[in-house]
């Protein structure tokens, strides 16, 4: 329990992000471990890119990730998954959701969206774990459950039991919504082979 | 004890719960608004949202004068707008604990400098305490109420954004029990500063500073982590989070209290290590008093002096230790936009249209400078673009005239665009501002204030009447205008530009993103495929629900447009239904969806 751990969430404005750092935070600590979660409010509201930094461990200290630490990244985006580079290393695992969110100069034709963003991911040497999320979710029957399929699948790097994420999901979502977020959650675990 | 998980500034508003906080001001702004907001939950605590951070601390130096516990929460430039009542507070001290939380932000995520709010400590003579993380947040604005009425003082609170913002453990404690005074005792020796008065107040400030300094030297939260001895590192705040992460084998004296500074504390600990270094963001504050005490000590020459820090800037500056990462790749930037449905962007398009100068202000309509609608010329602070529309006009005289308008949303009106307006029309300026009413504060989170009608804590209350108030004040000239309706918008503003005095459009929309304009059932519009030739007008909007998409040669053939590049899209789930691309289609190609 003595190193601190380091995951990186990252994606777009509006994609449920802080809810699933949050879920994730929640688990932790009811796991016993000290928690810090960093996160920027204020202009990144407005449909911009945004992070959040969550480090777990025994006691941790800063709680920003330093470059070239990240143990796991979340990306909820695809080109997002590339915004931040420097935090990652050869061991880094990268949970990416391939869904896509143009950003205006995209949308507007000035600059296009890269190619092949998981393939150099890849190159770096970084183990990949794709996930097109948004689709999976809209086979649920609810498009609002990305974030805990995303949820689901980081869990399995994560010292903390089923049971506790779903004690956390009951806590925190609608009655009507829990079994769907329940689910979710399970069909993520399952992506990720060890 | 029970833990939460709460941000510092959730985590400040518990502690000034737990002390018994009676009154709290605040005016909101990054990374300080939540403060007010957690302390609208807890009962017996009255908050207010004040019109500007000047009001706030006045009305929190008042309830303090009346003997309640009370506070004022803001961000770094709000401190300014409050250094009047500020410095003068230093003056005549408290009766209630007076507790003052300034949060900074060095990395400017969302302000539009990076000052030092430590500096106001020294210049004020008012002591501050600087926690590192969240569950010192709760203790030190706990402790800085006791501290407050102990050595009959203000006491500030400093946080950053990575100390208000930053979610860990915290414990609860019982509240404290107080008894609520029945009445204001006079005291016009301590509360009317006249200079006679002023002047003995002005000794015994320098008295207690005397007192708190040694204080300082035993306050527990002024403590030393001893280790190995070849580096020693003073610091405070985040920075102390940083350090410890960076450099666990060295020793560190951690400051809660970065002023007045415990000199004897500083000087034991310099003399006990090889190497003295000082960790601080921004200024070097601690660094210049340290070396005024003639220690030899190393800071800014090797540790960064703006931005944040991060636990690997810091230990590369001390040891010299290069690491490579992966490299950044270029991918097009994500900045933040005016929303689909946003009422700011047809007065921004409309003004883009028009060749002026823009003076602008703080707010979500902030982002009316960036592309393509690049429409804003100046941002400087709260209230600015009215009085720097008026300068400049009077700097050009009638080489101004009709081409200089001032923009400002409600609640930055309110903050401080009135009194540059009595100024125009005082004056005799002939400036236009046009004042964004989206019947909220936005940019910081939906917060209320005087002219949405409702209270921080949620009961009716007069709306203030901005027609009315431009009116009173001297304005002949006051047009409401629908932004949405992008023609009217440039109708009005033409004819406000032309006429020689004062006028004030008032561009009322309710922002997109509020509850019930979200839940308000409006149309959508699509682009009608055949009838689109590729103008790009409605992509100049720079709404995030048009998009933009390439045809191939044949089928710019087929549609008997050979030149024609692409055409625009609408994205059912983005439009929220302003109708404003539909308005600038000069080919009837956006047209409402019809069920």
């Amino acid at each position: 329990m003595s190193e601190t751990k380091n995951i990186l969430f990252s994606g777009v404005g509006g994609q449920g992000i802080l809810l699933a750092s949050e879920v994730t935070a929640d688990a932790l600590i009811e796991a016993g471990y000290d928690v810090k979660k960093s996160e920027v409010h204020g202009m990144a509201q407005r449909g911009g890119a945004v992070e959040a930094h969550l480090r777990y461990g025994e006691r941790v200290y800063s709680p920003l990730i330093e470059p070239g630490s990240a143990h796991v990244q979340v990306s909820f985006e695809l080109l997002e998954a590339l915004r931040y580079l420097p935090y990652l290393n050869k061991d880094s695992k990268v949970i990416v959701n391939t869904q896509k969110i143009f950003p205006l100069s995209v949308a507007t034709g000035i600059m296009s969206y890269p190619e092949g963003i998981l393939d150099k991911l890849k190159d770096l040497g970084v183990s990949v774990y794709p996930v097109d999320a948004f689709q999976l979710a809209k086979e649920l029957g609810e498009v609002r459950v990305v974030n805990m399929i995303l949820v689901g699948m980081l869990s399995r790097f994560l010292p903390v039991k089923q049971e506790i994420f779903f004690d956390i999901i009951k806590d925190r979502v609608k009655r009507q919504f829990q079994d769907v977020n329940m689910e979710a959650f399970k069909r993520g675990q399952e992506l990720v082979n060890l | 004890m029970k833990k939460n998980f709460l941000s510092g500034n959730e985590a400040i508003a518990r502690g000034a719960y737990e002390a018994g906080l009676k009154v709290a001001s605040a005016y909101p702004g990054t990374p300080s608004t939540e403060i007010l907001e957690a302390l609208t939950t807890y009962e017996g605590v009255y908050s207010e949202w004040a019109p500007n951070e000047k009001v706030a601390l006045e009305v929190a130096i008042g309830a303090s004068f009346a003997g309640v516990r009370a506070m004022a929460s803001m961000k770094h430039v709000g401190l300014n707008v409050a250094a009047d009542p500020l410095f003068t507070a230093a003056y005549t001290g408290v009766v209630g604990g007076l507790v003052i939380i300034t949060a900074d932000d060095p990395e400017m995520h969302s302000s539009q400098n990076a000052q030092d709010n430590r500096n106001y400590a020294l210049a004020s003579k008012i002591p501050m305490l600087e926690p590192s993380d969240a569950e010192e947040c709760r203790r030190f604005t706990r402790l800085a109420f006791d501290l407050s009425e102990k050595f009959d003082t203000p006491v500030l609170v400093r946080t950053t954004t990575r100390v208000s913002h930053v979610k860990g453990i915290v414990y609860e404690e019982e509240p404290v029990k107080r008894e609520s005074p029945s009445e204001i005792q006079k005291m016009p020796e301590k509360f009317v500063m006249l200079p006679v008065n002023a002047r003995r107040r002005r000794v015994v400030l320098e008295e207690r500073l005397k007192k708190i300094r040694e204080f300082a030297e035993g306050f527990e939260e002024n403590r030393i982590f001893w280790s190995d001895k070849k580096i020693g590192i003073i610091t405070a705040g985040i920075s102390y989070l940083h350090v410890r992460d960076a450099l666990p084998e060295a020793s560190v004296l951690k400051l809660g209290m970065v002023y007045p500074l415990p000199e004897r504390l500083i000087r034991d600990f310099a003399s006990q290590v090889e190497r003295l270094y000082i960790v601080e963001e921004l200024d070097p504050f601690l660094e210049l008093q340290i070396k005024a005490m003639g220690i030899e000590c190393t800071g800014k020459e090797i540790i960064p002096a703006y931005g944040e820090l991060d636990a690997y800037k810091i230990r590369s500056a001390i040891t010299g230790e290069k690491r490579s990462f992966f490299e950044s790749v270029e991918i097009p930037p994500r900045p933040p936009a005016m929303c689909p449905g946003c009422p700011h962007r047809g007065v921004f398009y409309s003004l883009s249209k028009l060749k002026v100068f823009v003076s602008g202000d703080i707010g979500c309509y902030t982002l009316g400078a960036l592309k393509p609608l690049s429409a804003m010329d100046t941002c400087v602070c709260m209230g600015a673009s009215v009085s720097n529309a008026h300068g400049i006009e009077k700097a050009l005289g009638d080489k101004a005239r009709g081409r200089v308008v001032a923009v400002i949303g409600d609640s930055t009106f309110i903050h401080s665009g009135i009194t540059p307006l009595i100024d125009i029309v005082y004056n005799k300026g002939t400036s236009t501002i046009i004042i964004l009413d989206n019947r909220t504060t936005a940019m910081t989170g939906h917060q209320e204030n005087p002219v949405t009608g409702k209270t921080a804590m949620g009961e009716d209350t007069l709306e203030i009447d901005l027609a009315e108030l431009c009116r009173a004040i001297g304005v002949k000239r006051v047009t409401v205008v629908n932004p949405h309706d992008i023609d009217e918008v440039k109708r009005v503003l033409k004819e406000e530009l032309s006429v020689d005095e004062p006028s004030v459009i008032i561009s009322k929309a309710p922002c997109a993103l509020l509850p019930e304009e979200r839940r308000r059932k409006k149309p959508l519009y699509r682009v009608v495929y055949e009838k689109c030739t590729g103008c790009r007008v409605c992509l100049g909007l720079g709404c995030p629900a048009i998009s933009w998409k390439s045809i191939s040669e044949e089928e710019a053939k087929a549609r008997g447009r050979e030149k024609q590049k692409g055409v625009s899209i609408i994205s059912e789930v983005l439009c929220a239904g302003c109708g404003e691309c539909e308005i600038v289609c000069k080919y009837d190609a956006i047209v409402e969806v019809k069920e």
